[in-house]
């Protein structure tokens, strides 16, 4: 069990250890889309709902494993919970804006490869969390996806204006921005400890 | 290129293999699986461990999806490939922990992460699923020394300057100052993206050395 208080969890998944800018992960939505505010802000959304399903459903796995002593199963059982998730999002998605789904695209079915949403399993079931925990947990990590996201649409959608070098263009310039963002919040370290 | 016209035929190629290590190299070209690639890149040791343990699961998996091709109807094939590659890679987690608790403990939660590496799902979707058992293994292997060679780029860089050693071994005298900031998280988006600045440096220098009169196009990854 593990006696983290609500506010120390949630501070620390969202900003201290934000999952992409901190422990890389779903760094393949961080780099593809991430070229457009709006965009930027849904998949942050839809990730947050994933995460929050998710982790509802991971503690719930982890408990029933724990009871019949089969812990083997466990990375197979999250990600079919995750994978089963995901595809009610995008149905979900699908009938309410077709203009979301289009825009999303490819990576709104990428979600289950988003590792951030595994990650997030996995580390409340390492720390011990309980049922309240693990939910504020999500929440604090959807938060922290969503704003680096956010802050990266943004940092690049004033870059379009600028004029960069033939050689910088693309991926590269994403992760320095990325690597600057990541020493940005550095400055976060030692809050709500 | 000769690999897509022997697809029909169905013959095994040394392509099937160099091809994974320079001309689609997963880390510089592809830009696949990133997220391992950055965060247990801080070392040389844990950046080989992890190499390695990919490539265990992207032979086997491409292996049994390859084997398996038949019988896999499309509709649920995406799930199919994840449930054989989560299986894989609980077996490398329980057999890195029975080699080295330490190391296990250094990759922490990064080796149940195999399971959501693209690169793996990518290959077993793109390839595996298309082509022969043998040739899926040729494939499986060139990715996986691709990714290794990759990964080891990176976490030399970073080790060196960030820790002034290789695999554990000091490289510089005592007066040398340690870059800390190349072992902390953003030093790993730094370092790739030096890396990929060179490789685009020198694509964009071919294409200026095949055609002299044009200025250089825009062709810098998307």
């Amino acid at each position: 069990m593990n006696n983290d208080s609500l506010w120390t969890i949630f501070l620390n998944a969202s900003l201290v250890n934000n999952f992409v800018l901190a422990y890389f992960l779903g760094i393949c939505p961080f780099l593809g889309v991430s070229g457009k505010l709006a965009t930027a802000t849904r998949m942050g959304g839809a990730v947050c709902f994933v995460m929050l399903v998710s982790s509802v459903c991971a503690y719930g796995i982890h408990r029933l494993l724990v009871a019949i002593d089969a812990p083997y199963l466990q990375l197979i059982s999250y990600i079919v919970v995750i994978a089963s998730t995901v595809q009610l999002v995008e149905m979900f998605i699908k009938k309410m804006s077709p203009a979301l789904f289009r825009a999303l695209g490819i990576f709104l079915p990428l979600i289950t490869t988003n590792c951030a949403i595994l990650g997030l399993a996995l580390f409340q079931t390492n720390k011990g969390y309980d049922l309240l925990q693990s939910i504020v947990y999500a929440l604090g990590a959807g938060g922290g996806f969503t704003l680096a996201l956010v802050l990266m649409a943004g940092i690049r959608e004033k870059l379009e204006l600028a004029t960069v070098p033939d050689m910088v263009q693309g991926t590269a310039l994403t992760l320095m921005i990325a690597g600057i963002l990541s020493l940005a919040f550095m400055g976060f370290a030692g809050v709500g400890a | 290129m000769a690999g897509a016209d022997r697809n029909a035929a169905g013959a095994m190629s040394t392509d099937d293999f160099i091809k994974g290590l320079w001309r689609e190299n997963p880390v510089f070209v592809q830009v696949l699986g990133m997220c391992p690639v950055l965060a247990v890149s801080n070392s040389a040791v844990n950046a080989l461990a992890m190499g390695l343990a990919t490539t265990f699961v992207l032979v086997l998996s491409n292996t049994l999806v390859s084997a398996l091709r038949q019988f896999i109807p499309r509709q649920v094939r995406i799930a199919t490939f994840i449930l054989i590659i989560a299986t894989f890679v609980t077996v490398v987690d329980y057999l890195i922990q029975a080699i080295s608790l330490e190391l296990h403990r250094a990759l922490g939660a990064f080796i149940s992460l195999i399971v959501v590496n693209c690169l793996i799902l990518g290959r077993a979707e793109a390839f595996a699923s298309k082509n022969t058992v043998a040739r899926s293994v040729l494939d499986g292997l060139g990715m996986g020394a691709g990714f290794t060679l990759g990964l080891l780029c990176l976490g030399g860089a970073r080790e060196i300057l960030g820790n002034g050693s290789l695999f554990g071994l000091a490289l510089f005298p005592a007066a040398y100052q340690p870059w800390i900031v190349m072992i902390l998280p953003s030093g790993g988006f730094f370092t790739l993206a030096l890396w990929l600045l060179l490789f685009n440096h020198l694509k964009l220098r071919r294409q200026m050395r095949e055609s002299p009169g044009n200025s250089p196009v825009q062709e810098a990854t998307p």
